[in-house]
């Protein structure tokens, strides 16, 4: 078995990348993910990548429109305010149906906000920050090794179904160190014929754009992209249930959040109430399946978030309304504490009984 | 030992998150599951850091500590930071040279280690961080002091190798300290 290392979350995104085949990274610092940066800047060159800091947040993820619609693996990287900055290109590249890999280590919002930990952009993450019908692949690791074990799978998704992976983290899981381990990376490879790799006399110019001045032409094109969108939703859904068998109240939360929560409901199973956790570990596509199910099974629902609610919304869509759900949340980079989480289990606790 | 959740807290410079990343490595060489949160905010330039280990004999849940089984502290503001955040029957570890008032809780073991002025008479002024680590070491046997060295090593970059034998000068003045 491999060695079990210490890394920083930040850091473990980095190396898995370039172990998933990586080798153009573009991008532009900010807190708290600049550490994936300063991986790259230092490994890139060795290895025959290109590391690339560019003048802005705009540049940068237009850079990886440019090497995505080479066929490279391409990432980039950013927190909360450069994420908004980069989603006209989020959107151009979903226009031009090219794989690409982005990372969002989120800090309190709106605005510039603050550089703690947070959840807040929920909404831009899985509801589409640029304009235009768009989804992206949304995953939210909760810990460090999921931080790598995320990123290689988010870049075979994204070349799989020719769409933007995002891995939608926090300040708290890129800064902090956990133990990992880096197995033999499972790169998947698919065929791109639609590359820019020029023709080379020998076969018809392949064009890249996002492009269609022609109403009818666009409306195929939209509606082709969403069976792919419908495909990944049917196969996709990746999720976690923590003491669920028997639960009466169910708790739903993703990356950092779901580590407090998983505290608080141990501690709630200690006192006799029975509870537990599902985690999505995809936020899009989105385990409705799941929690629709649960909704059969429990009497309520406790949604815990870094956020004013926002995953809360698609909890009630999911569970199409059946039960109560209500919000434990903290902002701005607070966190919930166990104890805040196991109030509002109690809480939960006396509308069931 | 089922789970430690340790708070170390001080002054920027002090070597705070190295002191906290001494700790996860040697739980992680001995097996256990282990987090190291740092706080990565603008207080740690020149004004308080601190960081957050856990050990932990399952996987760790939440990685941010609210209530710590072992405070060291190493400065006063740090001290009544957090002071009444430890648990009944927690450690304090004080860095008294640098903290010169007394801990006002009886349900806690509190330990005064005038680490700074040991880690000046030890020659290695920058290091009062690894002599209270020593201090910690030898009240926590489950991490033993063996394979010290070996975790100091993992911490230090290989053309600084001679500081893996001042860290252990360190550690081992804290360990000794009655």
């Amino acid at each position: 078995m491999a060695e079990r290392v210490l890394m920083k979350g930040n850091e473990a995104i980095a190396e898995a990348a370039i172990r998933a085949g990586c080798r153009h990274y573009f991008g532009y610092p900010i807190t708290p993910q600049t550490e994936v940066a300063a991986y790259m800047a230092k490994k890139m060159p060795k290895i025959g990548g290109v590391f690339l800091q560019a003048e802005s947040e705009i540049a940068s993820i237009n850079m990886v429109y440019g090497a995505a619609a080479a066929g490279m693996r391409v990432m980039t990287s950013s927190s909360s305010p450069g994420i908004s900055l980069k989603s006209e290109g989020l959107s151009y590249i979903a226009g031009s149906d090219v794989p690409a890999f982005v990372v969002n280590v989120q800090r309190g919002g709106p605005g510039l906000g603050g550089i703690q930990p947070s959840q807040s952009d929920y909404f831009q993450a899985t509801k589409g920050g640029g304009h235009g019908d768009y989804r992206m692949i949304v995953l939210a690791p909760a810990s460090v090794q999921e931080m790598a074990s995320l990123t290689i799978k988010g870049f075979n998704l994204a070349d799989k179904y020719l769409m933007t992976a995002m891995i939608l983290a926090d300040g708290t899981i890129g800064q902090m160190m956990e133990p990992i381990t880096f197995e033999e990376a499972a790169i998947e490879t698919y065929d791109k014929p639609w590359a820019l790799t020029g023709t080379k006399m020998g076969r018809k110019h392949n064009i890249v754009s996002s492009l269609y001045l022609k109403s009818d032409e666009l409306e195929r094109k939209n509606f082709e992209r969403y069976e792919r969108y419908k495909v990944v939703e049917e196969n996709e859904v990746m999720y976690e249930q923590y003491m669920m068998e028997d639960a009466e109240i169910c708790v739903a939360a993703f990356g950092i959040a779901s580590r407090v929560a998983k505290n608080a409901v141990a501690q709630a199973r200690r006192e006799g109430v029975k509870v537990g956790l599902i985690r999505p570990i995809t936020l899009w596509p989105f385990p409705k399946a799941v929690l629709r199910q649960a909704a059969d099974q429990v009497k309520s629902f406790v949604c815990v978030e870094l956020n004013m609610g926002q995953m809360i919304e698609d909890v009630r869509l999911a569970t199409e309304c059946r039960r109560p759900v209500s919000l434990c949340n903290r902002t701005g980079g607070m966190i919930p504490s166990p104890e805040q989480v196991l109030s509002s289990i109690r809480e939960a606790q006396k509308g069931v009984n | 030992m089922k789970t430690t959740q340790i708070l170390i807290a001080g002054f920027g410079g002090q070597g705070i998150l190295f002191a906290g990343k001494f700790l996860a490595y040697k739980g992680l060489l001995e097996d256990l599951q282990v987090s190291w949160l740092p706080s990565y905010g603008p207080e740690m330039r020149g004004g308080t850091a601190n960081c957050n280990v856990i050990l932990s004999e399952e996987s760790v849940g939440s990685p941010i500590i609210t209530n710590p089984d072992v405070l060291i502290a190493m400065n006063l503001p740090s001290l009544q930071k957090y002071v009444d955040a430890v648990v009944p029957g927690g450690q304090i570890y004080v860095d008294a040279t640098l903290i010169g008032e007394k801990v006002g809780r009886d349900d806690v073991a509190v330990f005064y280690i005038p680490a700074t002025q040991m880690a000046n008479e030890a020659g290695v002024p920058t290091l009062a961080n690894m002599v209270m680590m020593g201090h910690v070491l030898k009240n926590h046997p489950e991490l033993t002091f063996e394979g010290t060295e070996e975790t100091v090593a993992k911490l230090v970059p290989p053309q600084k190798a001679q500081l893996v034998e001042l860290n252990m000068k360190a550690l081992q003045a804290g360990r000794d300290y009655q």
